[in-house]
């Protein structure tokens, strides 16, 4: 049986993150293909229902990347990520989904190697886990 | 021709018509009739000895076979090309070809169309005779070359193609035609020729790669049209043939066209006629010549490339296999006192490093060493690149290189002398040649047309001051052409050129140019989703790693996708007429590319589409280069699921994407330079006199910045007064108001419409303004290290300068020490100007007193370019420069007197050197404040702490942001003619904004759905930009999209899903994640 691979979802903002995670391919960083990328041009668009969603749906891991506080191409909206999604974090573990599957990170342009990275890292802990299945839709399940 | 000239008469019941004179068969394949044929040629009589070309006529009544390529058309017959008789003799026909010439591919894939895969006749055995007799290769010979060296010789079945007296023919002209005419590859030319053929190879791919007589130089060629080969076509040279004229459909063929002589009325010229290589062969030691395992470094790029040679495969050109171990050979007729050219071509050690990573990653097995002198990696980030390249297991060698000679195999053998001066050889499989830039060979005609002058190296003769101007008023100069430059710093000096000239054009005369053509945009509102998808290999970049093709039939696959197709290149010119084609063709209302990064092309497929009248809007991209063939290199399979999985759901999203309108904004006709150096001195100059407002601030009292502190450049000449002229032009300028001591608060806005918040003498300011140049500068490393501080003999060079200034000053002897905050664990990088700057001290130290004793301790000499000159100066003049590395920092210890201690390299020994003084080549630091004001413009940073722009190579000036600008040691330490012109160049970029009366907003603004809002003001409050006001009568969100900037936080707080961010809306992501966990099928 082949080793069990964790889907990932990324959310990342155009202009810090998703930037970064280019700067990774320049730069050949290597991680592996568990992530699929949707852009959005700021974590401040995210909303939590997207996370929820994805979580319903099956996938394994979401990741929110946005720029680092103050770096925000649009002043302020990392802030809401931020707020948000602290919330939506405890608000997950409290129905029992594993806070490792559930990032937000800060990674700028700039950062590749940390995309590479948080990407690694992540992946290697949602593999630990498991499949998740703790928050699927209850007419999914067998 | 009137109608009644017609021929009219019936294929397969269906009425058609054609011209009198005409063949059957050109009728039929006119109006689409599928009539296979071998022996029929366009530009060849019918011979009708194929026989497939044979249908069922009838009239009045009677019907017999005929073959259709040799039967004119009349009026009222009655075709039929597939009937049972037809079918039946067409298949016997074809059986018995297929026995004949077992391996045509063109036969072969005949008779699969009529559902033949086997023949029932005995197969031919005779390996060099698959000839089918359809007299082709005769024909073309006879009738459109004139030549007669073919003849059919022999009858019935001992009937067989010959050459007269079958002898090898001595009036062949090996044109070739015969062989590409011949449909089953029984002509090979060396059969019949007496002559020698002479292949024609591509100057593009550097011999490399065959090309034909009509040809375009290389793929991405502008514009993508063919050209003959005037020198090579038979035509031109014996009158004959013409096969070309006869098969474009089109009529494009025109043997007529002359060179013209055409006269240009211009207000400035920009001389940019680039470089040639200095030739291999100035070192015929290095057997370039001998041995064909010995190649250049363009001819290895050509190899590398996907539409290369070998389709980006690495192989030998000995025999075609790919290499275990290679060697790249540096300052190959660079950096040479008696052959090539003495300076350093500056690009060569980054384009080795570059293609070694590149060969790494093609084949990770390869060995490969970097034989060289110094690895000059001076650019932004090229020392991590060098870093990068050892630790991927590149070796680098630091040696010279004697000799190569060759084994009986052509496997190139490098003599050289190692770092311990022991002479060494070893093997190689290739060996690559990093051979340096010349100036152009016609380099003295033109600038006697020009009347410019040269200077001693042949190359366009311009000032420290003055990088881009020639010596003629008028003419300015770009590229390589002025000193041997790498692609950002010619890019950024191309834009100060363009902006150079464009200050002697009238403001009303520099707009003159191609309107574009009015495009009504197609509604596609009303229409289902037919979805286009094109799939880029990127040469290998994606191709290497993920299989692009069966992405692209995955593609087909999906939802609404009614089209999918690979290129080589998505984003080359031809491609783009492909897609406009490809949405007429199909009626495609969205289109989706899996190429690269939407950051960087976007905006050209957008207006792509937009040419084939779509709205801009209605496009996407997966990114599947930067975010998966790139950084999965080693999981081929997996990348190629990955690349499905991205496609599937950005192809989701593309059902759901509607047409948004772009809303025209105002410009504010003025431009903000910060900071008051000599790049904020000669930006805000070159804005303010192409007839724009400026705004410089500095926070400082003074202008003028870190040139204050110098006072001699390297060639000598004394740079206050260039700089005090400059300041003076600057204050006294009436479109620059200068405000010094002048603090930034706070940027807000958006390209066209800034405003700035500053202090002044403890009141606060707000300026108003369109674009902004950052010239902020850096910053001399302020040192700890090698008892800098603590002794007073220990200074640094900025010191040592100021000491020189002083006639009376005279040491006796000296030691430099290089890479002092720079290079470091805590400076990454390369400081770009020390190498120089030590040379220059230590030249002058040398002018006052020839006897003094300077030693100077590096790590690499990196005195790029012309610099190159005074290195080899000082070192002819007695200046000692000593190696060190890393692990053998050289120590500065105070005994009684200072002591440096160094490893002398060769002996391994310590060597202790007691100077007058220690010099520290200090490094430069990007500013502290740097962070703040990034924050402030919203625009990245460096891992180095310097200002990030767009993309390093291409877009060197630009911010990612639009509006906003950069220039000078912002972007990462260099000499003051490099940030002239990047200053120009930075100036430039922001006219090209300010010179518009308007530009058009983003079209991804927000909007309410008036019917769900119910006005709880939550996007109001939340909207960083005031971009949503509550209308008092309604009650009701309302968004002004000029001030929306489409982050989309509204989108995420509304309680009723009441506001949309376009082309994010709720319904588009979530539709991305549906298909993220659908699984490939």
């Amino acid at each position: 049986m082949p080793e069990y691979e964790p889907k990932i979802l990324a959310f990342l903002c155009n202009w810090c993150s998703y930037a970064g995670a280019d700067l990774a391919g320049v730069s050949r960083f290597q991680y592996p293909p568990n992530v699929r990328i949707v852009r959005v041009m700021c974590s401040g668009r995210i909303s939590p229902r997207f996370v929820l969603k994805s979580f319903q749906e099956g996938a394994d891991g979401v990741l929110i990347a946005g720029c680092h506080p103050g770096d925000c191409h649009y002043s302020k909206g990392n802030y809401y990520t931020r707020r948000r999604l602290t919330v939506l974090g405890k608000l997950l573990e409290h129905v029992g989904v594993d806070p490792r599957r559930f990032k937000v990170k800060w990674i700028s342009a700039s950062e590749g190697g940390k995309f590479a990275d948080v990407i690694k890292e992540m992946t290697e802990n949602v593999k630990g886990l498991g499949p998740q299945r703790s928050f699927k839709r209850v007419d999914d399940d067998e | 021709m009137t109608e009644e000239e017609f021929i009219k008469f019936t294929i397969n019941g269906v009425e058609v018509q054609g011209k009198p004179g005409e063949m059957l068969i050109d009728v039929a394949q006119r109006n689409g009739f599928y009539i296979p044929k071998l022996c029929n040629h366009v530009a060849l009589k019918p011979y009708s000895a194929c026989r497939l070309c044979i249908v069922e006529m009838a009239k009045g009544g009677r019907s017999k076979f005929t073959a259709s390529c040799s039967f004119p058309i009349s009026e009222g017959i009655e075709v039929n090309t597939e009937s049972e008789g037809v079918l039946k003799l067409r298949k016997m026909t074809l059986e018995a070809l297929m026995a004949q010439a077992p391996d045509s591919k063109e036969i072969r894939d005949m008779a699969k169309y009529y559902g033949i895969t086997d023949t029932r006749f005995k197969e031919n055995e005779d390996k060099e005779n698959r000839c089918i007799l359809c007299g082709l290769c005769i024909r073309v010979c006879n009738e459109r070359m004139g030549v007669y060296a073919l003849g059919f010789s022999g009858r019935g079945a001992s009937r067989r193609l010959d050459t007269p007296f079958g002898r090898l023919s001595d009036v062949c002209i090996t044109c070739g035609a015969c062989e590409s005419v011949c449909p089953t590859d029984a002509i090979k030319l060396g059969k019949i020729s007496k002559n020698e053929p002479k292949p024609i190879t591509s100057e593009f791919d550097l011999g490399l790669k065959e090309r034909s007589v009509i040809y375009t130089p290389f793929p991405q060629a502008m514009p993508l049209i063919y050209l003959i080969d005037k020198e090579r076509c038979i035509h031109f040279a014996k009158g004959t043939c013409k096969i070309c004229q006869k098969s474009c459909e089109k009529g494009s063929i025109d043997f007529e066209q002359e060179d013209k002589k055409l006269k240009l009325d211009a207000g400035a010229i920009i001389v940019a006629p680039g470089y040639e290589f200095v030739s291999p062969d100035t070192r015929p030691e290095l057997s370039y010549d001998r041995l064909s395992n010995v190649i250049t470094a363009m001819e290895f790029e050509r190899i590398l490339n996907a539409s290369g040679p070998f389709g980006g495969h690495i192989k030998r050109l000995s025999n075609f296999k790919e290499p275990k171990s290679m060697a790249f050979i540096q300052c190959v007729g660079s950096r040479d006192r008696n052959k090539g050219v003495r300076y350093c071509s500056s690009a060569c050690c980054m384009y080795s490093i570059k293609e070694a990573i590149i060969a790494k990653e093609h084949s990770p097995d390869l060995n490969i060493s970097i034989f060289h002198m110094d690895i000059r990696a001076f650019g932004k980030e090229f020392d991590s690149y060098y870093k990068s390249a050892k630790d991927m297991g590149i070796k680098f060698v630091r040696c010279r290189v004697a000799e190569i000679q060759g084994d009986e195999y052509q496997n190139p053998i490098v003599h050289f002398t190692d770092e311990n001066d022991e002479p060494k050889k070893e093997a190689f499989d290739m060996v690559v040649l990093s051979n340096g830039f010349a100036r152009p060979k016609d380099a003295d005609k033109l600038a006697g047309v020009l009347d410019i002058k040269l200077n001693k190296y042949g190359f366009c003769e311009t000032s420290a001051f003055s990088p881009l101007q020639s010596t003629r008023l008028g003419i300015f100069a770009g590229g390589v052409f002025t000193e041997p430059k790498d692609i950002p710093d010619s890019v950024a000096g191309a834009s100060g050129a363009a902006a150079k000239a464009s200050v002697l054009i009238p403001p009303d005369m520099r707009m003159i140019g191609r309107e574009k053509e009015e495009i009504i945009e197609t509604d596609v509102s009303e229409e289902e989703p037919r979805i286009g998808v094109f799939i880029c290999h990127c040469g290998i970049n994606i191709g290497a790693t993920v299989n692009v093709p069966s992405v692209a039939e995955y593609a087909r696959t999906l939802p609404n996708v009614v089209y999918a197709e690979d290129n080589l290149y998505t984003c080359s010119y031809d491609t783009q007429r492909i897609i406009k084609e490809k949405i007429k063709e199909h009626d495609l209302n969205r289109v989706v590319v899996a190429a690269c990064s939407p950051r960087t092309h976007e905006p050209l497929f957008q207006s792509t589409i937009s040419e084939a009248a779509l709205n801009p809007y209605l496009f996407e991209m997966a990114n599947i280069r930067d975010q998966c063939s790139w950084v999965h290199q080693r999981e081929p399979e997996r990348a190629t699921e990955k690349a499905k999985d991205l496609v599937r759901m950005i192809v989701a999203k593309s059902n759901l994407l509607t047409p948004l309108t772009r809303e025209s904004l105002a410009v504010t006709p003025t431009c903000l330079v910060i900071g008051g150096g000599i790049s904020g001195l000669t930006a805000s100059k070159d804005v303010a006199d192409s007839g724009f407002k400026v705004f410089l601030v500095e926070r400082k009292k003074e202008l003028g910045g870190n040139l204050n502190l110098v006072s001699c450049l390297l060639e000598g000449e004394n740079p206050q007064n260039f700089l005090k002229r400059l300041v003076k032009e600057v204050r006294e300028h009436d479109k620059i108001e200068v405000l010094t001591e002048a603090i930034l608060e706070n940027i807000q806005g958006y390209v066209g419409n800034f405003t700035t918040t500053f202090t002044h003498a403890g009141e606060s300011k707000n300026l108003e303004h369109g674009t902004i140049i950052v010239a902020t500068g850096s910053n001399p490393y302020d040192p700890s290290e090698y008892l800098y501080g603590k002794h007073k003999g220990v200074i640094t060079q900025l010191e040592l300068e100021k000491m020189l200034e002083n006639k009376k000053f005279k040491t006796d002897s000296v030691v430099m020490i290089q890479c002092v905050g720079s290079r470091d664990e805590n400076h990454e990088y390369c400081s770009r100007i020390c190498c120089t700057q030590a040379v220059k001290n230590a030249l002058r130290i040398k002018e006052k007193n020839p006897d003094a004793e300077i030693y100077v301790l590096f790590k690499d000499m990196r005195t790029y370019g012309f610099r190159e000159d005074y290195y080899a100066k000082a070192s002819d003049e007695g200046v000692k420069f000593i190696l060190y590395n890393d692990e053998h920092k050289p120590k500065v210890k105070d005994e009684e007197g200072l002591v440096v201690e160094v490893v002398d390299p060769i002996l391994k020994n310590i060597l202790k050197i007691k100077p007058d003084k220690v010099v520290l080549s200090i490094g430069m630091e990007p500013r502290k404040e740097n962070t703040d004001l990034a924050k402030m413009l919203k625009v990245p940073i460096s891992k180095d702490g310097f200002f990030l722009e767009a993309h390093m190579k291409l877009r060197p000036l630009d911010f990612a942001t639009d509006g906003i600008f950069l220039c000078g040691a912002a972007h990462s330490p260099k000499f003051v003619n490099e940030c002239i012109s990047q200053a120009s160049g930075a100036a430039a970029r922001a006219c090209t904004i300010l010179s518009k009366s308007e530009i058009s907003a983003e079209g991804i603004v927000s909007q309410v759905d008036e019917e769900l809002c119910f006005g709880c003001g939550i996007c109001v409050l939340n909207c960083p930009y005031n971009a949503v006001e509550l209308e008092e009568e309604t009650q009701k969100a309302k968004v002004v999209s000029a001030l929306c900037k489409g982050c989309g936080v509204c989108g995420a707080t509304c309680p009723k899903h009441a506001i949309v961010m376009c082309h994010f809306t709720d319904q588009q992501v979530k539709a991305q994640i549906d298909a993220f966990v659908e699984e490939v099928q």
